[in-house]
C-alpha cells in the first residue's frame, strides 16, 4: 500500500515534469524569440524600440543563453515565485491573466464529472437491471450517439436549437452584470444558472461511455454467484443490487473518471470557444493566434497539471474503495 | 432504425448456435471467414460500413460529384438557398429552376426568387469545370452538368445552396469529405506504424524497456491532447503551402493517437510470446524480426484493424476540431472543420439553415465509422471484456 | 448462545415438493430443466440428490428458494414448507415477496459450490455474515457480530475476530467454505441446501467439510439437502437419496435401499461406475454408453431409453413410466417394474 502510494506519487511528479517540458517546448516553438514578438507588438501600436533596448530585454529574459538554461530559469521562476512569465497581449503576468479562467475551467470540469456520474450511473443501472427493456434500448442508443458525436458539434447543435426554439443564444457562464466582478453569493448563483448548458454539452460523451461501462459491468456482476448467495440470504432485490453489484460496478466508473478527465479538458477548450465561455479555452486560442507564447504555454502547463493531479486523486479514490487493489498494491 | 436491429447490439455476447448443417462449414472456415460471417451478422455495423463505403466513394470522386469548383466565389450569389432538381419538366429529364437575385438595400442581404416557369436542363455526366481525376486523367465530366454549356448567369446547380461568398456548399462538402477522410486514413496509417513499433518492442522484450515505454504511454494519455495539438499547429510558418500544413496536421494527430493501438498490440505480444508456435519458431532459429512480423503480427491483425477503425473517427474529429478553431487547415483549403466554421454563427445558421448541411455529413460519417468499428471489434474478438 | 436440538415430529416431512416444473425459455427453444420433480425432506435428515451434470439437480434446489433468473420460469407444482412450532404449512410458490424473504436464509439456507465467488469481493466476510443475522434475527449490530464470531468458532475457524474483518480472497479455500457454512447456519435454518459444497475443494478439505456438516447437523438438528454428482459424498452423509436424470427423479429411497439394491438401470449404471478397492478385481470399469442428450432434443418416453441396456421397444420410447413402489420408501420410474 505504502509502496503503491510512493510509486504513484513518483509517477505523478514525472508526469508533471513531462508537462513542463512539453509546455516549454511549445513556448519556444514559433520562429523568433519572445522579444522579437514583443517589439513587433510595440511597433504595431506605434512605439519604437531601439536595438539596445531590445538587447537589454533579451538579457533580462535570459534569451541570450542556451535553451536548457532558459528552461531552468523558467522552472525556477515557476517553482519559487509561481511566476509563469509575462503576457504582452494583456501586459500582465500570465498567472494574473488566467487565474479566474482556470478556476472556472476547474469548476466546469468538476460539474461535468458530477453530471456524468449523476446521469450515467442510474441510467446504466436501469439499463442493466431491466435488460432488453425499452429503457435499455433507448439509453443504449442515446449512449452510442452521444459517444460518437464530437462535443463541439453537440455545442453547435445546442446553440442552434436554443436559438431556433427559444430565440436566445446560450453562451458565457455569467449574466452581463456579473462579468468581471468579485465573487459574491449572487455571482455564485448566477454561475449555477449558466453552467448547466456547457456542463450537459461537455458531459454527453463521458456520460455515454460511463453508462455503457456501468451497464456492461453490472450485467457481468449480476450473474455472479455472490449475487445469488445474497439473494438466498433473503435480501430484497433493490437493496441487494445497490449493496453488491452496483457497488462493484462503481469501481470501473471511478477508474474511468481518471481516463476521461483529459478528454474532458480537451473538450472544454473547444466547447469553450463555441459557447464563448470565460474558461481558458478561448484564451488559449487567442494567445496561440497572437503568438503570446508565455500565456499559451502557461495555460497548457496549468491544464496539464490539473489533469495529472486529477488523475492522481481518482487513483487514490480507487485505492480507497476497492480492497482488491489495496491488497494487490500492498502485496507488490 | 428499428428496435430489433438495435437488439443485435446486445446479442453480441451470445451468438446464436449455428444450425447443424452449418457445423462443417464453421469448422472449415478460416479465421477471416469467421470474422466476416460474424461482422455480417452485426446488422448495425454492417449497415454503417455501407455508409462508410459511400463516403469513401465521395473521397475518390469528389471532383466528379461537384457541380462547381469549391473555391469559386461570386458575391452576387451569396447565401443562395438549395435548389431542388425537377424531374420531367419542359422536355428535360432533369432540370433546375432559374433563380434571380437582388440585394435588399435595407438588410444588404441577397434575396432570391426561383422562377420555375423557366427551367434549365441538366444532363447526367454533363460537362463542367476542368479537373484531373485522381490527379492524372484530365476531364471535365461531372455527375451533373448543364445541358446548355453556354454559361447562363441565372442557371446554377446549388444542391446545398451557397455560402456568404457564393461558393457552392455541396461541392465544398464533397471536397471537404475528401480532405478530412484522407487525413484520417493517413493518420491512422501513421499511428499503426508507431503503435506496432512501440507495442512490439514493449511486449516482445518486456522487462525494463516495457515498463519505461508503458510509463511514457501513461504520461501521454494523462495529458489533454487538444491543447498540445493546438500549440504545435499554431507554430506552422505563415508561408507554408496547404500540402505542407496538411501533412504536418496528419503527423501531429498521429503523434498522440498511437498509444491505444500500442497498448493493444503490447498486450497481445505479451500474451503470445510464450506460445508454443513462437517458441518453435525461435528454436528453429528464426530472427526476432521474422518472429515478430511473420509469426506473431498476422495472428492478431484483426485486432489491429478493429482498433484502427475505431481511431479513424477520432482522428477525423481531431482534424475537424483544429480546423474549426482556425489552428488546422486554413482557407482556401477545404475541410469539414473549415466548413463548420461557417456554421459557427448561430444567427446566420438560423436564417440560412443549409449552412448546417455539412455538419450533418460530419455526424453521419462519424457515427457510421464508430458503428462500423464497433462491429469489426465484436466480430474480431467476440469474447473480449467490454 | 447455544442452539437447542429441536423437539419435533420426525415422520412429517419438513418440505414436500410435488410435481415441480421449471422451464427455460431460450432463443433456441424451451428447456425443461426440472420436469415434475417430487422431494420429501424429513426433519434432521439428509436428502441426497445425485445425477450427472445437466440433470437439473441445481435448478431443482434453486427453484425451492425461487432463485430462478430469466429466461427460466417455475411453471407449476407445490412446495409445502411445514412449520413445526405453529403446526401449519405454506406453499413457497404462493408466498409474497415479504414472506419469501423470511424463508430465504431464515428457514432455508443455501451454500454453493464456489465459496470464492459466492462472497462479494469488496465486502468483508463479517459484513456478509452479520447481514444475514440482521435480516432474520432481531439482533443489534454488536449482538450480530458476537453471534458471527460464535459461529466462526463453531465451524472451526481460529481468530474469529480477525477473520470477520478479512475479505474472502484473503482466506484459504477450506476456510472460505467454513465461513460460507457459518453464514448459512447463523440464522438457525430448518433446512440447509448444499449445492455441490465439496466439488471445488481438495480431498482433505472435502472430508473435513463433510465431517463439519455432519457434526453441525447432530448439534442443531437441521435437515440437509445435499446435491452432488459424487456418490461417495452421498454414501457418507445422506439418509435418503433421489436419483435425477434429465429433469426427473427416476429413483428414490433410503440410502440403503438405493445403494444396495438399485432398481433403475441408470442408478445401476451409476453405481457400477465407482471403482472399488475392496474387490481387488482388475477389470475395466463399466462405462455408461452415450452422453446426456441435448436439452432441446429430449427422447420421447423414458428419457434414459437411448442409453438403457434394458430398453423395451414400443414401451420405453413411447411413454414415461409411472412411479412404482418397490417397498416402503423405495420408488422407481421404470417400465421394468410396471405391474
Amino acid at each position: 500500500m505504502i509502496n503503491f502510494l510512493i510509486r504513484r506519487t513518483v509517477f505523478m511528479f514525472v508526469a508533471l515534469w513531462a508537462v513542463t517540458l512539453i509546455s516549454f517546448f511549445i513556448i519556444n516553438l514559433p520562429e523568433g524569440d519572445y522579444v522579437t514578438a514583443y517589439i513587433a507588438q510595440l511597433q504595431a501600436t506605434g512605439s519604437m524600440v531601439d536595438a539596445e533596448e531590445a538587447d537589454n530585454l533579451r538579457i533580462f529574459y535570459g534569451l541570450d543563453q542556451p535553451l536548457y538554461i532558459q528552461y531552468f530559469k523558467w522552472m525556477r521562476e515557476m517553482v519559487l515565485y509561481q511566476n509563469l512569465g509575462f503576457s504582452f497581449e494583456y501586459n500582465m503576468p500570465v498567472t494574473e491573466v488566467i487565474s479566474e479562467r482556470l478556476l472556472l475551467t476547474m469548476i466546469l470540469a468538476i460539474a461535468c464529472i458530477i453530471f456524468i456520474w449523476a446521469i450515467a450511473i442510474p441510467f446504466g443501472i436501469i439499463s442493466a437491471v431491466k435488460q432488453y427493456s425499452v429503457w435499455d434500448y433507448l439509453f443504449t442508443f442515446l449512449g452510442f450517439v452521444g459517444l460518437a458525436i464530437p462535443d463541439f458539434m453537440i455545442a453547435l447543435i445546442a446553440m442552434y436549437l436554443f436559438f431556433v426554439w427559444f430565440d436566445f443564444s446560450p453562451g458565457g457562464l455569467f449574466s452581463p452584470e456579473y462579468v468581471g466582478v468579485p465573487w459574491s453569493w449572487g455571482r455564485g448563483k448566477d454561475l449555477i444558472d449558466h453552467i448547466w448548458i456547457p456542463m450537459v454539452v461537455l458531459g454527453t460523451a463521458g456520460t455515454a461511455s460511463l453508462m455503457r461501462i456501468t451497464r456492461a459491468n453490472l450485467l457481468d456482476e449480476l450473474s455472479k454467484p455472490y449475487v445469488i448467495t445474497a439473494r438466498a440470504k433473503g435480501l430484497s432485490e433493490w437493496r441487494l443490487i445497490m449493496k453488491y453489484p452496483v457497488r462493484l460496478a462503481l469501481n470501473p466508473a471511478i477508474s474511468l473518471t481518471a481516463y476521461i478527465l483529459p478528454y474532458l479538458i480537451s473538450g472544454s477548450i473547444i466547447v469553450g470557444v463555441v459557447l464563448s465561455l470565460p474558461t481558458v479555452g478561448p484564451q488559449l486560442v487567442k494567445a496561440l493566434v497572437a503568438q503570446d507564447m508565455f500565456l499559451a504555454g502557461g495555460i497548457i502547463l496549468l491544464i496539464g497539471f490539473m489533469t495529472v493531479v486529477g488523475t492522481f486523486i481518482s487513483d487514490l479514490l480507487l485505492l480507497w474503495v476497492d480492497p482488491r487493489i489495496r491488497l494487490e498494491a500492498g502485496g507488490s | 432504425m428499428t428496435l430489433s436491429s438495435l437488439g443485435k447490439i446486445f446479442s453480441k455476447k451470445n451468438l446464436p448456435v449455428e444450425s447443424s448443417n452449418d457445423v462443417n462449414s464453421i469448422e472449415l472456415a478460416t479465421q477471416r471467414q469467421l470474422i466476416w460471417r460474424r461482422f455480417k451478422r452485426h446488422r448495425l455495423g454492417f449497415a454503417a460500413s455501407i455508409v462508410v463505403v459511400l463516403f469513401y466513394v465521395i473521397v475518390l470522386f469528389a471532383d466528379f460529384l461537384s457541380t462547381a469548383p469549391p473555391v469559386d466565389y461570386a458575391a452576387a450569389r451569396g447565401y443562395m438557398p438549395p435548389q431542388g432538381i425537377q424531374l420531367f419538366k419542359d422536355g428535360h429529364f432533369l432540370s433546375v429552376c432559374e433563380v434571380s437575385g437582388a440585394r435588399n438595400m435595407e438588410s444588404y442581404l441577397m434575396e432570391y426568387e426561383a422562377d420555375c416557369d423557366n427551367t434549365q436542363g441538366i444532363s447526367l455526366f454533363g460537362k463542367g469545370y476542368d479537373y484531373k481525376l485522381w490527379g492524372i486523367i484530365p476531364t471535365n465530366r461531372h455527375i451533373l452538368g448543364m445541358k446548355d454549356e453556354t454559361v447562363d448567369p441565372n442557371a446554377w446547380i446549388h444542391l446545398f445552396g451557397t455560402d456568404k461568398q457564393g461558393r457552392d456548399v455541396f461541392s465544398r462538402s464533397m471536397h471537404a469529405t475528401r480532405v478530412s477522410l484522407t487525413i484520417g486514413l493517413v493518420g491512422v496509417a501513421l499511428s499503426i506504424i508507431f503503435g506496432i513499433f512501440v507495442g512490439a518492442i514493449s511486449g516482445y522484450h518486456g522487462g525494463m524497456i516495457d515498463s519505461i515505454l508503458q510509463r511514457v504511454i501513461e504520461i501521454i494519455r494523462s495529458i489533454p491532447t487538444i491543447p498540445l495539438y493546438m500549440g504545435l499547429s499554431s507554430a506552422f510558418p505563415e508561408d507554408w503551402t496547404i500540402n505542407q500544413i496538411y501533412f504536418m496536421i496528419t503527423v501531429i494527430i498521429s503523434l498522440f493517437a498511437w498509444t491505444d493501438l500500442a497498448r493493444v498490440i503490447r498486450g497481445k505480444f505479451l500474451a503470445m510470446k510464450d506460445e508454443d508456435f513462437v517458441t518453435a519458431a525461435r528454436l528453429n532459429g528464426a530472427k526476432t524480426m521474422r518472429i515478430v512480423f511473420i509469426h506473431m503480427l498476422p495472428s492478431f491483425y484483426s485486432h489491429i484493424i478493429a482498433q484502427a477503425s475505431l481511431s479513424l473517427p477520432l482522428m477525423i474529429v481531431t482534424e475537424t476540431s483544429l480546423s474549426f478553431l482556425g489552428l488546422g487547415l486554413r482557407p482556401p483549403a477545404v475541410s469539414y472543420g473549415v466548413l463548420l466554421k461557417d456554421a459557427q454563427n448561430v444567427q446566420s445558421v438560423a436564417n440560412m439553415p443549409w449552412l448546417f448541411l455539412p455538419a450533418i455529413l460530419v455526424v453521419l460519417v462519424i457515427l457510421a465509422l464508430n458503428f462500423m468499428g464497433d462491429g469489426i471489434r465484436d466480430a474480431a474478438d467476440p469474447y473480449q471484456e467490454v | 448462545m447455544v442452539t437447542e436440538k429441536k423437539n419435533i415430529n420426525k415422520s412429517r416431512p419438513l418440505l414436500e415438493v410435488r410435481d415441480l416444473q421449471t422451464y427455460f425459455y431460450t432463443a433456441d427453444g424451451v428447456v425443461k430443466a426440472v420436469d415434475g420433480v417430487n422431494l420429501d425432506v424429513f426433519p434432521g435428515k439428509t436428502l441426497g440428490i445425485v445425477g450427472e451434470s445437466g440433470c437439473g439437480k441445481s435448478i431443482t434446489t434453486k427453484s425451492i428458494l425461487r432463485l430462478i433468473d430469466n429466461p427460466g420460469k417455475i411453471l407449476g407444482g407445490t412446495m409445502n414448507l411445514y412449520d413445526q412450532s405453529h403446526d401449519q404449512s405454506q406453499d413457497i410458490l404462493k408466498l409474497n415477496n415479504q414472506e419469501l424473504k423470511e424463508v430465504r436464509g431464515g428457514r432455508i439456507s443455501m451454500i454453493f459450490q464456489e465459496p470464492m465467488t459466492s462472497f462479494s469481493p469488496i465486502h468483508t466476510v463479517g459484513n456478509q455474515i452479520t447481514e444475514a443475522i440482521k435480516l432474520h434475527l432481531n439482533h443489534s449490530k454488536n449482538e450480530a457480530i458476537e453471534l458471527a464470531e460464535d459461529w466462526l468458532i463453531r465451524v472451526g475457524m481460529s481468530n474469529p475476530k480477525q477473520r470477520l474483518k478479512q475479505y474472502a480472497f484473503e482466506l484459504s479455500g477450506g476456510q472460505r467454505q467454513r465461513a460460507m457454512i457459518a453464514m448459512a447456519l447463523c440464522t438457525n435454518p430448518d433446512i440447509l441446501i448444499a449445492d455441490e459444497p465439496t466439488t471445488a475443494l481438495d480431498v482433505t478439505t472435502q472430508a473435513q467439510t463433510l465431517d463439519l456438516l455432519r457434526e453441525l447437523q447432530e448439534k442443531n438438528g437441521m435437515s440437509i439437502i445435499m446435491i452432488t454428482h459424487d456418490l461417495g459424498v452421498i454414501a457418507e452423509l445422506a439418509d435418503e437419496v433421489n436419483v435425477m436424470y434429465l429433469g426427473k427423479v427416476i429413483e428414490s429411497g433410503t440410502i440403503h435401499q438405493v445403494f444396495k439394491d438399485p432398481k433403475h438401470p441408470y442408478t445401476h449404471a451409476l453405481l457400477s461406475s465407482i471403482p472399488s478397492l475392496a474387490t481387488g478385481h482388475r477389470e475395466r470399469l463399466p462405462i455408461l454408453p452415450g452422453t446426456i442428450p441435448h436439452p432441446q432434443a429430449r427422447p420421447k418416453g423414458c428419457p434414459f431409453n437411448p442409453r438403457c441396456k434394458d430398453f423395451i421397444e414400443g414401451t420405453c420410447d413411447v411413454e414415461f413410466p409411472k412411479q412404482e413402489k418397490i417397498e416402503e420408501g423405495h420408488l422407481v420410474n421404470c417400465h421394468l417394474y410396471s405391474k
